[in-house]
């Protein structure tokens, strides 16, 4: 499961971009610090290799292995 | 402070210090103290709400005071999930930074000891630290200009020296934090803010400086190949002796506005076209390598470490001059009992 921490988020869009299947896409509403967060658009096409989540600068876009777990056993 | 995000019950024990220690360290999945109730958990009631490394930061100085897209993000990000990986008490690390925005990575955000010094003498307190604290794992992330600039001299002594510590260089091509200036490790060619026309300097390989210089395990990476980086982290990490990773990282705010682009991504793209593996350069001329970054793994050799020769060293003057002194007090003694 993608969860992304929309208040952390600084809207530099590295997450959306570099997704190597498209799973993220851009929010069009406004956190409160007015930066767009990325939003889950095909979350079926994610295969959890965490890129988006290592190469987040701000700790804002997490997955979380359990779920992932769960699908492959 | 993150104004009306902190639960304010804990937060009047915690500056009364009642609170409860434990709670410092949240589990896995469970709500933060420190950062109390998000906005983003109000609506989604599963599942966690904040990514479960923040254990390992600094909560009340979040979010980070990083521009937007900056590389700095990445490799805390980076070296955190290296650090959880290897399953590290971050009670055993000292990171000792120095000046710059790239020694605003762990000073203040990683929740370790951390040392700030002052600007290009982080290996030379570092130094300091190793040698009288060997049990400790002591790393230092800063910038370019920071330990290839100001304090160039001490990198290479201390490669030359061989002293077991682990320095992550966050080579951002430019001094960030004072508006852009050049640095030793801007490319030929560029504009900054102190060379409007052209930078006529060719930049220092540092990597290959430090490789030179007798460094451990020498690498390099950027702040694209995230997964390489971390593995890369964790052998510095690991190697006894001198280990150097120097990661090259975009700044879209002091660069990019020279450069012609302040958008993280496009600068993020064009670091991972201009990459080439270590393994890919042979038979490659200057020519063929000019504005490429070679990354990957530069170096790995095993030397003598100098913590272990200085103790060594230490206990056995120790045990001569003891030694030495017992001698000279017999003879003092014999020289008495004869009278002389």
């Amino acid at each position: 499961m993608i969860y992304i921490d929309e208040e952390f988020c600084k809207g530099c869009r590295i997450c959306s971009e570099f997704c190597p299947t498209g799973v993220l896409g851009v929010s069009t509403t406004l956190n409160s610090k007015g930066y767009y967060p990325p939003v889950v658009e095909q979350a079926y096409e994610c295969h959890g290799c965490r890129l988006c989540e290592l190469l987040c600068p701000e700790f804002a876009i997490f997955i979380v292995n359990e779920w992932l777990d769960e699908q492959a056993g | 402070m993150l104004k009306g995000l902190i639960d304010p019950e804990f937060f009047e024990a915690f500056t009364s210090g009642e609170a409860d220690e434990s709670q410092h360290l949240p589990v896995y999945g469970t709500r933060d103290p420190l950062l109390g109730l998000c906005p983003s958990e109000v609506e989604e009631e599963s599942g966690p709400a904040h990514h479960r490394l923040l254990r390992y930061l600094r909560k009340e100085v979040l979010p980070t005071t990083f521009c937007v897209g900056c590389g700095g993000g990445t490799v805390l990000n980076t070296f955190a999930h290296a650090i959880d990986e290897m399953h590290i008490d971050p009670r055993e690390i000292v990171c000792v930074t120095g000046i710059g925005c790239s020694s605003w990575i762990p000073s203040p955000y990683f929740l370790c000891d951390t040392l700030h010094t002052t600007h290009g003498r982080a290996i030379a307190f570092a130094c300091g630290v190793k040698v009288m604290r060997p049990d400790m794992k002591v790393i230092i992330i800063a910038g370019d200009g920071d330990l290839a600039g100001i304090g160039g001299n001490h990198l290479i002594h201390a490669a030359r020296r061989n002293l077991d510590l682990s320095v992550f260089l966050v080579n951002n091509f430019i001094y960030g934090m004072t508006g852009g200036q050049v640095s030793p490790t801007t490319p030929f060619g560029t504009r900054t803010t102190t060379t409007p026309y052209l930078n006529l300097e060719h930049p220092f390989k540092i990597a290959d400086v430090v490789a030179a210089a007798g460094g451990s395990y020498v690498a390099r990476w950027t702040t694209y190949h995230v997964f390489q980086l971390m593995e890369s982290m964790q052998n510095a990490i690991n190697k006894k002796g001198f280990s150097f990773v120097e990661i090259i990282s975009q700044c879209p705010v002091s660069y990019g506005k020279m450069t012609g682009t302040s958008d993280p991504v496009t600068l993020l793209k064009q670091l991972r076209d201009a990459s080439i593996h270590v393994d890919d350069t042979d038979g490659m001329s200057e020519e063929d390598l000019e504005g490429k970054f070679v990354v990957g793994k530069l170096v790995e050799r095993q030397r003598a470490e100098f913590g272990d020769g200085l103790r060594q060293l230490i206990s056995e003057r120790r045990e001569s001059i003891s030694a030495e002194l017992d001698r000279g007090l017999r003879q003092d003694t014999s020289a008495l009992e004869t009278g002389r």
